[in-house]
């Protein structure tokens, strides 16, 4: 059922989706406030963070707890070269990208023989350690950090047009056509080569398929992704440090996708959006009905940790293949 | 006696049995021949309580036994040798026996159960402090058959112990099944493509085709007849 | 010569608590073939109900057993009615082991508020009970103290508790046949599901002591946001992974190679790069040996 839905809907079309979904997105950015406007900004850094997991999770069936580290990487590249080689902010992006993305290879190649709970070892190991080291060397900004700006927006754009409009302008925009460029690899024969490797290596090895290269490639291609969500996150919060990159970002990451249905991109959405619409409508509900403030603080936590156990239990797929399964039949 | 009733088996949309129906007498050693994919693993393991039942009935000396857990079976009599490689790798030769025995009470009799094991195979005895990766292919069936005794079975449930052994190996393994049911009264059902074999130690025979039975009786009459040896044993 | 000394007690003494957890850690994976980061979380809220029975009678040797056994029964609980449902909806191939995983995180998410709640800004106090002051040898005052003493000796005395366990009992033979080969053992007449169940509780008492331990040879406080703790589950974790997650033997190696190591390079080199440094250990081991030290070629299979 689904390959015959799928016939009809062609490259076209998702471009033209895509479009109309930039054209909500700008209408949205000039009703919106400030703080609407940073979080419309951190839902666009999360979709791609988690597409970079989907991708690699998903597809590959590699599992990866650290892609904070991978955030660090790039939201680090971005602002080390703009002080110290003070290039434009979008090459800073594209940087970020190359550099996170060569560290992803090298992870990759490490990682490549690694299954199970070895590779979730190493990636948890590599969440903690690697922002840490910003602690030891001062170049790095130490625990204070560096700062990233991502500058102010044209003034042909007129007064009214903020800073955060211009980040999240930059942001949504960026997230786009990251996404449209990953759905087209994911949908291309390299996204067919990591499903089928994910489904069977041995069968996949015996087709002709090189199963250590493939996989390499697929690390290498989500951390290029992730050191974007890094640089967008950079351009976000205008600052680096250790401690905007926590185990419990990649934690947030992993949830993100799970939430949003990890084999497929389809939903990445919906988790991006519940990452930060959670902590938001908790303190809404909390401020109306116990007005405890230690309430308000954990019952983001508590309610992003049971809706995870609760997609694990009832919709193990994702959400959006629980939709399909029930319509189909 | 065992009492199958139009046992019906599906693995997911494929039904695996088709209503088999058929008894085994107390004592009686019953070969269940057929080629591959006839169902004769089914049937093993959906008396074991390994697989489920979607329909029929089965009983043991008047136990309802489908629908239960492997576990539980043991305790009522019910020994399952699952066919390649039944024996633990990483434990030793009497660890392995004695998981058989475990859920047993009482231990003289469990020791007493140990020495007629290694009576029946004295190399177990030779090896007991070994790890049981490095039996060979026959001592591993041994190994396998002896613990199953161990459980202190009163149906034994074979499954291809011939398999992937040497013509003399084979030999003394099928004397060893016709001896426990001749001398200790346990009833045998032994599955095997090793047909003729098979039907040589047996009481009775069944054979399955496609997870129907195509003929029973006894196995000296089927041993001989030309339709069933052309169409099932290949000769 | 006095300083390597002293670090490689205190690496010995950390290694072994973090050797503890990744017992905990391989006990479920053993079992279950699930990565348990609840584990963590377990031994957070038995270290809490530890502090709370050591408020309430003052004895330190009343509160660890007390607090093992509520760490085995929280574990036990886990599993039956968390775990089984859970195992019973995987079996996806690709998502197998992630989403076992990512469940056990949610379940540490939620633990984590659960004791934060509770606790709030409460903090559990469990001091040592013996003096920590080094032992005076020849006018100096060395890293062993009375109190690391006793971490050594409560840490020696469960392992060899728990290998007479695995190898002398029957117990034990149907812990390892049930891991080994679950389907045989079943047909042997084990009650598999009840043995995986004592598997876990066994892991939850490891934690609870791990966590015990773990509080009093550090700051001496249990509170749930407590940096030692997301040391002992990141540690632990990792020292379980080095020694190769199917082997005892090899969470006892992982986690005193993980401990020294560390010891070494905080004494010499800084505080920071701790992290980092169990990362390139974990990497390099894995380099040389993908399935740990002691982890088997190829899997077993469950």
């Amino acid at each position: 059922m689904a390959a015959v839905h799928n016939r009809h809907v062609t490259n076209k079309h998702r471009f033209v989706g895509f479009v109309l979904i930039g054209l909500a997105v700008y209408i949205l950015s000039n009703v919106v406030d400030e703080w609407k406007a940073f979080q419309g900004a951190t839902i666009a850094v999360y979709a791609v963070a988690i597409a970079s997991v989907i991708l690699l999770t998903g597809y590959s069936g590699q599992i990866s707890l650290g892609h904070g580290a991978l955030l660090a990487i790039g939201a680090y590249t971005a602002a080390l070269t703009q002080i110290y080689l003070h290039l434009p902010v979008w090459l800073c992006f594209v940087t970020a990208v190359l550099t996170t993305s060569i560290f992803g290879a090298i992870l990759g190649w490490a990682a490549a023989r690694l299954s199970g709970p070895y590779l979730a070892g190493t990636t948890l190991a590599l969440a903690v350690g690697l922002p840490s080291i910003a602690n030891q060397f001062s170049f790095l900004g130490g625990e204070q950090g560096i700062s990233f700006d991502a500058g102010w927006p044209p003034l042909s754009f007129g007064e009214t047009f903020t800073q955060y409009k211009w980040f999240f302008w930059i942001t949504s925009l960026t997230a786009l056509i990251m996404m449209w460029w990953i759905q087209n690899v994911l949908r291309s024969r390299y996204g067919r080569t990591w499903r089928a490797v994910k489904t069977n290596e041995v069968a996949a090895e015996l087709a002709g398929i090189h199963v250590g290269r493939s996989k390499v490639l697929a690390f290498t291609v989500s951390a290029g992704i992730a050191g974007m969500a890094g640089a967008l996150l950079a351009t976000t919060v205008n600052n680096v440090s250790p401690s905007a990159f926590p185990l419990a970002l990649s934690f947030a990451i992993a949830t993100g996708a799970v939430l949003s249905g990890v084999n497929t991109l389809g939903g990445v959405m919906i988790g991006a959006v519940a990452l930060v619409a959670i902590p938001e409508i908790a303190s809404l509900v909390s401020n109306r009905w116990s007005g405890s403030e230690r309430v308000a603080t954990l019952l983001p936590d508590f309610i992003v940790s049971a809706l995870l156990i609760l997609t694990v239990f009832l919709a193990p797929k994702g959400p959006i293949e629980k939709f399909r399964s029930r319509h189909v039949k | 006696m065992l009492k199958i009733e139009n046992l019906t088996v599906d693995h997911g949309a494929i039904r695996a049995l088709h209503g088999v129906s058929f008894n085994v007498e107390l004592g009686q050693l019953a070969a269940v021949i057929g080629a591959n994919g006839a169902g004769k693993t089914t049937l093993l393991r959906t008396l074991s309580g390994l697989n489920k039942a979607s329909e029929g009935q089965a009983h043991w000396s008047n136990h309802n036994i489908l629908h239960s857990k492997p576990e539980k079976l043991v305790r009522h009599g019910i020994s399952h040798v699952s066919e390649g490689k039944s024996v633990i790798p990483e434990l030793t030769v009497s660890e392995n026996l004695e998981l058989g025995s475990l859920w047993r009470r009482n231990r003289k009799e469990s020791a007493q159960s140990k020495k007629e094991v290694l009576e029946l195979f004295p190399r177990l005895g030779e090896r007991l402090s070994q790890r049981a990766d490095t039996l060979s292919g026959g001592e591993r069936q041994m190994l396998a058959i002896g613990r199953s005794i161990m459980s202190k079975p009163n149906l034994l449930l074979l499954d291809e112990p011939s398999l992937g052994l040497a013509p003399l190996v084979i030999e003394q393994i099928f004397q060893a099944i016709r001896d426990l049911t001749t001398a200790k009264g346990l009833t045998v059902i032994l599955v095997e493509q090793n047909a003729i074999g098979a039907l040589k130690i047996a009481d009775i025979g069944i054979v399955l085709n496609l997870g129907s039975i195509a003929a029973t009786g006894s196995a000296a009459a089927l041993k001989d007849d030309p339709a069933v040896r052309a169409a099932y044993l290949g000769f | 010569m006095f300083e390597f000394f002293n670090t490689l007690l205190i690496g010995v003494t950390a290694g072994s608590i973090y050797s503890l957890m990744a017992i905990s850690i391989v006990l479920v994976w053993r079992s279950t073939r699930v990565v348990n980061f609840a584990a963590g979380g377990l031994a957070l809220a038995s270290s809490f109900v530890g502090a709370a029975i050591l408020e309430k009678t003052g004895s330190f040797w009343i509160a660890l057993p007390l607090a093992m056994v509520v760490g085995a029964a929280f574990s036990a609980f886990l599993e039956y009615f968390f775990l089984r449902p859970l195992l019973k909806r995987s079996g996806d191939k690709g998502a197998e082991i992630f989403l076992p995983i990512i469940a056990t995180l949610g379940l540490l998410g939620i633990i984590k508020t659960i004791l934060n709640f509770i606790y709030g800004d409460r903090i559990g106090s469990l001091p040592p009970p013996l003096s920590d002051k080094g032992f005076i040898v020849s006018g100096e005052s060395i890293a062993l103290s009375p109190m690391r003493v006793l971490i050594l000796g409560i840490v020696l005395l469960l392992m060899i508790s728990l290998t007479l366990i695995f190898q002398r009992t029957n117990l034990g033979l149907s812990l390892r046949a049930s891991s080994f080969a679950p389907e045989i053992s079943r047909l042997s007449g084990i009650r598999v599901d009840l043995i995986r169940t004592i598997g876990w509780a066994i892991s939850g008492a490891a934690g609870a002591t791990a966590g015990i331990l773990q509080t009093t040879n550090g700051s001496g406080s249990v509170s749930p946001e407590s940096f030692e703790f997301s040391l002992l589950l990141v540690f632990g974790f990792v020292a379980a992974v080095i020694g190769g997650i199917e082997s005892l033997v090899g969470a006892v190696l992982g986690g005193l190679t993980l401990g020294i190591i560390l010891a070494f390079i905080l004494m010499y080199v800084g505080g920071s790069l701790v992290f980092f440094a169990a990362f390139m250990i974990l990497i390099l081991v894995l380099l040389l040996r993908p399935q740990g030290i002691i982890g088997a070629k190829g899997g077993r299979r469950a």
